[in-house]
């Protein structure tokens, strides 16, 4: 089977990104899932929030998904879902498992959108054993709202950026207690609104300065062991822990297509666009930025498509090379999309960046070795949290050099 | 006097060893009964071990298990292929990383002709480099043990037990010995589920065989559990390296190794600590941060990995350096004790040993009128054909076809069968270790309530 464009993953980048090419008079636009339903994460969280930048009203998740899928469908894009891509046996070919078995599909060009997933409690190298109660804040939304299995009766969310409050809503849904949560950072990152209603509204203490030491307890988690900022630990009575956040892209696809992966974002190298360092694989969503809120990563998944359909119209020649030109974060910033430079499309998108600490006022500047590429004053920075600077810099650029994006927080600041 | 609760044969301890005697007893007209306190078989140092195949080549000369490892090798690779268990033929590199672990590597050779391994050989650094290209600069020398193997941990004891139970063993589980006592003719156990007269009595209990053995009164060894740390990495890892990479083992331990799992997987470990609880099983920052330190020598972009597991297991090791297998013939009892790291490759042959032992010591050996049927496993071999891709088997039932964990592509057939196999998963731990689901980067973020919910409705 033949299709113009495959399109991998049907959360709300996957979809958006398919709904350009196909406005973007692409013939067949295939998107594949391999979850039981199109809408990707959004379809998990009850909550209300999505849509605003996007659709332009405020919708909960799973309204939110329903839309961007009938907005495909509308369009005349194919979405195939219990259908997951397992390989490529060769440029251009996926493998996929699917109700009516294995097969091969060749496309002219391909949009991953595999989205991102929070590292689990291993991946963050949590000492402790190894007993049930141990969630991601992926997994209890689907336990909680999909399956409705019981979860716990007092919890600790680890982490203090967006989805954690959102843990602890579908905690509370569940009827859960939740304790605390718990950052290593000095302040919550999320809204101050979230943050008044959780610590305020329902009385949970975000306890800043503070790491997970230890989870303990036999079948079931019965103690976590937190570290405060004086260094001194002490043991909290919970049988339910939930470690949210920090996002670490699906990649696996990505890194089997052979794609150049960004050391920041740990997703594929992307120039604007969401061109990959393969000419026709082009990739958008939190696998490119993970993680952001739905609505950016399905603006920004529309470019995407638009690209893709702008390189299928011209000839979709594989051989000619893509960006090369690599934006590289020096400490304390944490990653920059797109990381690659396409000069041709200056000022067309906006840049994201990220820090890993907070930092007031910071200078933001673009080198090209000793050359200065542009500078600008924000605010402040907040980790976990994208910043937008103006692309215009990438007309200024010379080839051959990587670009590097530092920060110089004001004197005092 | 014979009744519901009156055996042969009870074997006390489920864990690789235990089933391995339990199939092995499965041949003969005896009445059989496996007992573990877990709810599942292998669920002690057997499920979580660096899950090698060893050759045998660094054990001690002339000791039994020396020969028992050799043994066993060869029954479990043979077996291994018989029953579908997962296995890969990696072979080992063993490498000195400084002038005086280069020295000793002529009698780490020496030595594995002394175990009757006669292939391990020195190579040259250019050889080992070009075998290992990703492997740390700094190393001195190396031996390679060609035959040295990865396995599936898992499926090699749920096999065992599989292969009893069709031929009428059983086996309790989640049932704890409370008390040993013996009249004129058999031993008399009492259980936290109802008491049993039994002949003989195998004590394969593992961590806690020389506890039990006090119970019956002998007290040839004292187990001092030894906990291994393990961090399993991504399977983007995998192409890192090809084989085993072992350090030059000390008097003390073999030392922290890299090595592939099965699964596609990266294990780095163990550590070698001595710990007083017999079920302390926490992994420590300190352990953690000790191995990465160690792969940042070995195997320098594994730390650039994700990390998908860590786990700790312990060790039954005791005061002496060999295995503690004694058969006590008047009074059928056998003891099969301090089967330390090498009970995994020795199963088979332990089981062998053991059971001729008693057949020496006087139990009746008469032959079933069926050989047991060796069982067909869940395939879990990251490099075999798996369900998700095997055309036949998704148009024969489109369960295969559907993925429901997808880090490690376990589909709901797969899960559903784990729930219904003559050794059934109980809990989510039984179907992660029948089906790899879960068990991979994401651990559960994606697939852990598809998979509990499948799991709860059976």
């Amino acid at each position: 089977m033949t299709v113009d464009a495959l399109v991998v993953g049907a959360g709300p980048a996957g979809l958006a990104a398919a709904t350009a090419l196909k406005l973007g008079g692409t013939g067949t636009v295939l998107v594949v899932d391999r979850e039981e339903e199109a809408g990707g994460i959004p379809r998990l969280c009850e909550h209300t929030g999505f849509g605003l930048r996007d659709l332009r009203r405020v919708l909960s998740g799973p309204e939110y998904a329903r839309r961007w899928v009938e907005r495909a469908v509308a369009c005349g894009v194919e979405i195939r879902t219990r259908t997951m891509v397992t390989g490529w046996s060769a440029p251009g070919r996926a493998e996929m498992t699917g109700p009516s078995g294995v097969l091969e599909i060749d496309a002219r060009t391909i949009v991953l959108a595999t989205g991102a997933r929070e590292r689990p409690r291993a991946a963050r190298l949590v000492p402790g054993t190894r007993p049930s109660g141990i969630f991601t804040t992926g997994q209890l939304q689907q336990w909680v709202h999909r399956e409705h299995l019981p979860v716990g009766r007092r919890a600790v969310v680890v982490g203090a950026e967006h989805v954690s409050y959102s843990a602890v809503m579908t905690l509370r849904h569940a009827g859960v207690h939740p304790v605390a949560l718990v950052t290593d950072l000095p302040r919550p990152q999320s809204y101050r609104l979230f943050d008044l209603l959780v610590r305020v509204g329902l009385r949970v203490p975000v306890w800043t300065r503070t790491s997970v030491a230890g989870v303990y307890g036999r079948d079931r988690v019965d103690e976590v062991l937190v570290r405060g900022p004086d260094g001194d630990e002490r043991s909290v009575a919970v049988d339910t822990v939930v470690f949210t956040g920090d996002f670490i892209p699906d990649n696996e696809l990505a890194r089997l297509a052979g794609l150049s992966i960004d050391p920041g974002t740990r997703g594929p190298a992307c120039a604007a666009g969401g061109a990959t360092t393969a000419p026709g694989i082009f990739a958008a969503g939190n696998l490119v930025h993970p993680a952001e809120t739905a609505d950016v990563a399905a603006r920004r998944a529309l470019s995407v498509g638009r690209a893709a359909a702008t390189w299928l119209r011209q000839g979709g020649d594989r051989t000619m090379p893509g960006a090369t030109e690599r934006v590289r974060v020096a400490d304390p910033l944490h990653w920059v999309v797109p990381n690659m430079v396409d000069p041709a499309r200056a000022g067309d998108e906006s840049v994201l960046i990220r820090s890993r600490v907070f930092l007031d006022h910071p200078h933001v500047v673009m080198t090209q070795g000793h050359r200065l590429l542009a500078s600008y004053r924000l605010r402040h920075m907040i980790p976990n949290r994208s910043h937008h600077i103006p692309s215009d810099w990438w007309g200024r650029l010379r080839p051959g050099q990587d670009v590097l994006i530092s920060v110089s927080p004001r004197p005092g600041g | 006097m014979t009744d519901d609760h009156t055996y042969d044969v009870v074997i006390i301890g489920a864990g690789v060893v235990g089933t391995a005697i339990g199939r092995q007893l499965a041949r003969y007209r005896l009445r059989t009964v496996m007992l573990d306190r877990c709810t599942d078989v292998g669920m002690g140092t057997s499920k979580a071990n660096t899950a090698i195949l060893h050759t045998g080549f660094d054990t001690r000369p002339g000791s039994l298990e020396s020969a028992l490892v050799r043994r066993g090798h060869e029954l479990l690779t043979a077996y291994a292929g018989r029953a579908g268990i997962a296995l890969e033929k990696t072979g080992a590199v063993l490498v000195a990383w400084d002038a005086e672990q280069a020295v000793r590597l002529d009698d780490v050779v020496t030595k594995s002709k002394a175990n009757g391994y006669l292939r391990a050989h020195r190579i040259t650094l250019e050889e080992l480099y070009r075998r290992e290209p990703a492997l740390g600069g700094g190393a001195t020398g190396a031996v390679v043990i060609p035959d040295e193997s990865i396995i599936c941990p898992w499926s090699t004891s749920i096999a065992y037990a599989t292969e009893a139970v069709g031929a009428g063993v059983e086996l309790r589980l989640g049932v704890e010995v409370t008390a040993v006592t013996r009249d004129a003719d058999a031993w008399l156990l009492r259980t936290t589920s109802g008491s049993l007269r039994s002949d003989w009595v195998v004590n394969a209990a593992g961590l806690g065989s020389d506890l039990l053995n006090h119970q019956f009164g002998h007290d040839e060894f004292t187990v001092a559990p030894r906990r291994g740390q393990l961090i399993v990495f991504d399977k983007m890892a995998r192409p890192l390296l090809s084989s085993i990479l072992l350090p030059v083992p000390t008097e003390r331990t073999k030392g922290v190794l890299v090595a592939p799992t099965v699964y596609g997987n990266v294990l780095l470990g163990p550590t070698a600590e001595d710990v007083p609880d017999r079920q302390d099983t926490a992994t420590t920052a300190v352990g953690i941060h000790g191995l990465f330190d160690a792969a940042r020598r070995i195997l320098p972009d594994l730390i650039n990995e994700e990390v998908t597991a860590t786990y700790a297991g312990l060790r039954a090791a005791t005061e002496h350096p060999d295995y503690q297998i004694t058969t006590h013939d008047r009074e059928h009892y056998a003891c099969v004790g301090g089967i330390r790291s090498t009970g995994l490759t020795a199963s088979l042959a332990i089981a062998e040993h053991v059971v001729d032992g008693m057949g020496a010591g006087g139990l009746s050996l008469a032959e079933a009128d069926h050989e047991p049927a060796v069982p067909h496993m869940p395939q879990l071999a990251e490099r075999a054909t798996r369900a998700f891709e095997d055309t036949r088997m998704i148009e024969d039932d489109p369960a295969y076809g559907h993925i429901i964990c997808f880090c490690e592509r376990v589909t709901e057939g797969e899960v559903r069968d784990a729930l219904r196999a003559p050794v059934p998963a109980v809990d989510l731990g039984g179907v992660r270790r029948r089906t790899r689901a879960t068990n991979g980067r994401c651990q559960g973020f994606f697939c852990g309530a598809a998979v509990a919910a499948q799991f709860a409705s059976g």
